[in-house]
């Protein structure tokens, strides 16, 4: 079943391919290449539970020379969490975009996107990285100004530079790793490295590249003006996943190369900038005036909650602990990738209905899109972490995991962060909730809003209900203190 | 799995699936809506006679799924559990009829049904919550599928008493959340088990056990609407009535006072609480709040408000009984849990009949209103006596035994007082309604008469569930020593409790 892990990457980029061929079919073009992207990516999960990790050599070259690709349960449940909103917001997207011209740049670039995406989680090799990573940026970049608008395309121009910065640092990082060890398979890196010159440089050089992608606080000012202009369902798959790429990198090179560079101070500093991120992002969305404003803000938040779990998995001898911080980090990266996206299609549903997303004129938003409305209540349940959601099984880990690991300060971030995260929902709900005279046109919109309201579901029922297999998976990943022999 | 295994989750899934089903139907289709509540109504009803039945003979039913790594929902059932499903049950079907007789012709009904049908789900699974983990994750659902039952109406009122009882309620939520895993941190899975599991714990554990259980309190508390952390409750009187009452006596106050008989019983264990010094300062909270809610409720002309105030008062008899160590006192508050969500039931039932047929919302308007509607005023007055405590209605079992209790325990110097201090007052809030309702005469015409009187007072869905449960009220004092009485299974439950 390893042929699964190079169609999960193959469909999309066939797809991008036809759509610039067969213009008029791009919708159906698009729709078949995600379901088939996903059906890899469930082959890939299932394969891995049942086998542990794979890995797969392009054209039978060994690692070194030609593309690699492997997947364990982290890349696995990564993949799936990416087709899975790519399929949502694919279905979303026929009914979205009018005009024809637009919709058929908008697949090209789209499946261009997933295919870099998924080509990221499963790369093998530092090399291919970057290059999944740059082709990732230029395309979130060209999506971001598909709509041709002014604040769009000023959002788009930065996304675009900062992109390529963090990129090139990430890429000079890469050449410096090479050089000193003669290997950019991860693997074989991961035994060679040692602490040193070079080590330090490189790891520094990457990390803060893809520090500025992931859009950790202090990097973070591209992010908000971005996500909020770019079309629902591009501002969709931005925050759920793409940021959240970037993030898994920095989870994966310091889990396994860098994991004998690691010192206390660095992962207590990427903690503490973390709890900034949640403070601050969560504290933005609340003072937000617009939905999709709120939405991206609150995405700086939860990426902070990201970097919060790093000082439970990279400082600590006690695997236990380790393995459940491990599923809880995940559970959570999980759980507001649905819920993130879920937000941003039903954010669009909202201002395409209304004309606007401004929160405080939304009256009578639940009596008019009470499906939508629904979503909306969902994806805030996760994005606060409250029950039944997969977020608050991840929060449980996190508290857990300070009380043991005895960082007080901690607890404060996660206790003001939820309280915060309160208030930005059910300002949003209370206001939706309010009784108007809603210009009642009856538009039938009923395929934009399953989508997200199916995304919606998952990240409460099905990751909170079912999430125990994100533990087995993640089983054996990388142990405590590195791979280092 | 056997049926055993699956029972706790039945009773859970019967209200769930209705629930579901109810959000996606039409306005229109009443019929099929009806029938989907009252359907999953009987059918827990049902269910859960099964279970007081195998309860009672000592059937293990327990329902487990694994969430991650010792983190299992459990669902099961023992003694405690059972009572407080049956009385959630029971009230559900009540409510459930008045509430289709009350909101026939508003807007939005599918919503309404349907997020009545997920907080009836909430509270029996917190009531068959098999550990502090199952049952944060109800508590935490309750306050979820109340808020919009609260905000229903949509005015700005309405808006805005949903989001102070939801800044009290996920505070509290908060704080119950932490306490909780500090404590799992401590002592691994916690399990509710009959006579607690923490008395073995090492003795440098103890202080911390003691910052553990007020957090828990401090979250419970806000649900239990234990002063001052009640201020929620009277402002979400602006819910729809069958809300109110649902709120007051089965569901969200009664969560908070279960909670708190459930981490003192069954996780710390009684005595050991006692033997750390923390039952003393809930009984004095508990004590407060008592007479500061029945003084405040003398006040309020609104009459949903001035029943809202002795909900404050009434709820916390039953932490005052969980606070005096000895089984007398357990049976007290135990029985107390059932007790007031019968009469408070019937007051809130009678408060929205006063409200939809006539326009009454104050006091001060209900001179003579006896006549008019002898029957909701017939059950009112059950209701108000039996909260005064005088026999046999159901309140005076309550008000008896947590005075014995105290006596027991050697508490009577300050238990006493305020039980007889609060008698009064009730009395002095409650006894002058009843005076303008059955011998004033009515001044002029009503504030706004909706429902003409014709065979009946007011609609038949609107009287019966008030008389019903007026009924029960009176039943449950006066044959309180029958079996399978609520006082009956208290009494099974506080000997369970002090078997060690």
């Amino acid at each position: 079943m390893t042929d699964s892990l190079v169609w999960s990457i193959a469909l999309p980029l066939s797809g991008a391919i036809l759509s610039v061929l067969l213009p008029r079919a791009a919708n159906g073009i698009g729709l078949a290449s995600v379901l088939g992207s996903l059906a890899a990516a469930l082959a890939v999960i299932w394969t891995v539970a049942d086998q542990g990790p794979l890995t797969y050599a392009i054209g039978g070259w060994t690692p070194g020379l030609g593309i690699a690709l492997r997947a364990d349960g982290l890349s696995a449940l990564l993949l799936l969490l990416s087709a899975l909103v790519a399929v949502a917001a694919s279905v979303y997207a026929t009914a979205y975009f009018r005009q024809a011209e637009q919709r058929q740049r908008f697949w090209t670039l789209w499946l261009l996107l997933l295919s870099a995406l998924h080509a990221l989680f499963l790369a093998a090799d530092l090399f291919n990285l970057y290059v999944t990573l740059e082709l990732l940026g230029l395309s979130a970049a060209a999506l971001t100004a598909l709509s041709g608008q002014r604040e769009a395309l000023e959002a788009a121009l930065r996304y675009l530079l900062l992109g390529l910065l963090g990129s090139l640092a990430f890429l000079a990082g890469v050449a410096l790793l090479y050089t000193g060890y003669g290997s950019l398979d991860i693997s074989t890196l991961t035994h060679r490295l040692s602490p040193g010159l070079t080590g330090w440089s490189a790891a520094a050089l990457m990390t803060s590249g893809l520090l500025i992608k992931t859009a950790l606080f202090p990097l973070h000012f591209w992010l908000p003006p971005a996500h909020a202009n770019a079309p629902a369902p591009v501002s969709a798959i931005l925050s759920a996943l793409v940021v959240k790429a970037a993030f898994y990198l920095v989870l994966r090179l310091w889990l396994e190369p860098f994991a004998s560079l690691s010192t206390p101070e660095l992962v207590q500093m990427l903690g503490v900038l973390g709890a900034i991120a949640v403070i601050w992002g969560s504290w933005q969305a609340l003072q937000a005036e617009r939905l999709k404003l709120l939405a991206a803000y609150s995405t700086l938040a939860q990426i902070g909650y990201l970097f919060l779990f790093l000082p439970l998995i990279l400082e600590t001898s006690d695997e236990t602990l380790r393995h459940a911080a491990l599923g809880g980090l995940l559970l959570m990266a999980l759980t507001h990738g649905l819920a993130k996206s879920a937000l941003f299609l039903a954010a669009g549903v909202v201002q395409q209905h209304a004309g606007h997303d401004r929160i405080a004129e939304l009256r009578g938003t639940a009596q008019a899109l009470p499906a939508t409305t629904f979503t909306l209540a969902l994806a805030g349940v996760a994005l606060i972490g409250l029950p039944p959601s997969g977020a608050f099984l991840g929060k449980w880990q996190l508290i857990a995991g300070a009380l043991q690991a005895e960082l007080w300060w901690m607890l404060g971030v996660v206790l003001a962060g939820s309280l915060l995260a309160a208030g930005y929902v059910f300002r949003l709900l209370g206001h939706a909730f309010g009784q108007a005279r809603y210009p009642a046109r009856s538009l039938s919109i009923g395929r934009q809003e399953i989508p997200a309201l199916g995304l919606g579901l998952a990240a409460t029922l099905l990751l909170g209900l079912f999430s125990a297999p994100v533990w087995s998976l993640l089983a054996g990943l990388a142990p405590a203190g590195g791979l280092n022999p | 799995m056997s049926f055993d295994a699956w029972l706790p989750a039945l009773i859970v899934l019967s209200s769930l699936l209705p629930g579901v089903l109810i959000f996606t139907l039409r306005e229109g289709s009443h019929r099929l809506r009806t029938s989907l509540n009252l359907g999953g109504a009987l059918l827990k009803l049902l269910l859960v006679g099964i279970m007081i039945w195998g309860v009672f003979h000592e059937h293990v039913y327990e329902s487990r799924w694994s969430l991650a790594p010792g983190l299992d929902l459990v669902l099961h059932a023992d003694a405690l559990s059972v009572l407080f499903v049956s009385l959630s049950t029971l009230l559900w079907l009540v409510t459930t009829v008045y509430a289709i007789g009350y909101l026939e012709t508003s807007p939005h009904r599918s919503r309404f049904f349907g997020f009545f049908s997920l907080c009836v789900t909430a509270t029996v699974g917190l009531a068959l919550a098999g550990n502090l983990f199952t049952f944060v994750i109800f508590y935490e659902l309750l306050t979820l599928a109340t808020y919009p039952l609260v905000a229903h109406r949509g005015t700005p009122e309405a808006i805005r008493g949903a989001r102070i009882y939801l800044k009290y309620t996920l505070s509290g939520g908060v704080l119950l959340l932490f306490g909780v895993i500090w404590l799992q941190v401590l002592a691994g899975p916690i399990a509710f088990v009959q006579g607690g599991i923490l008395s073995d714990l090492p003795a440098e554990l103890h202080p911390q056990l003691g910052w553990i259980f007020l957090l828990m309190i401090l979250g419970l508390g806000v649900k239990a609407a234990i002063v001052p952390l009640h201020g929620w409750l009277p402002q979400a009187m602006v819910a729809p009535a069958p809300v109110s009452a649902l709120l007051h006596a089965v569901a969200v106050v009664k969560a908070g006072a279960f909670g708190i008989v459930r981490v003192v019983y069954d996780v710390y264990g009684v005595e050991f609480a006692a033997e750390l010094g923390l039952l003393t300062s809930l009984g004095l909270a508990a004590a407060v709040t008592i007479v500061y809610g029945s003084v405040r409720a003398l006040s309020q002309d609104n009459l949903k408000k001035r029943l809202a105030y002795s909900t404050v008062s009434q709820v916390s008899y039953i932490a005052l009984g969980t606070a005096i160590l000895g089984p007398i006192a357990t049976i007290g508050g135990v029985v107390h849990l059932v007790h007031q969500g019968v009469m408070k039931i019937t007051l809130f039932f009678a408060a929205g009949n006063y409200a939809e047929t006539l326009g009454i919302h104050k006091v001060s308007e209900m001179d003579g209103v006896g006549r008019r509607m002898p029957g909701t005023t017939l059950a009112f007055s059950i209701g108000a006596l039996g909260m005064i405590g005088v026999p046999p209605v159901a309140g005076f079992v309550s008000k008896w035994y947590l005075g014995l209790g105290a006596v027991e325990a050697g508490l009577a110097s300050w238990v006493l007082p305020v039980l007889v201090a609060s008698s009064l007052l009730n009395a002095a809030y409650f006894l002058p309604i009843l005076y303008r309702a059955w011998f004033r005469t009515s001044a002029s015409d009503w504030p706004h008469e909706q429902i003409p009187a014709r065979r009946l007072e007011t609609h038949g869905s609107l009287l019966w569930p008030p008389v019903m449960t007026a009924l029960l009220a009176l039943a449950a004092g006066l044959f309180a020593a029958a079996p399978y009485s609520p006082l009956e299974w208290a009494e099974l439950i506080a000997a369970r409790e002090y078997r060690q």
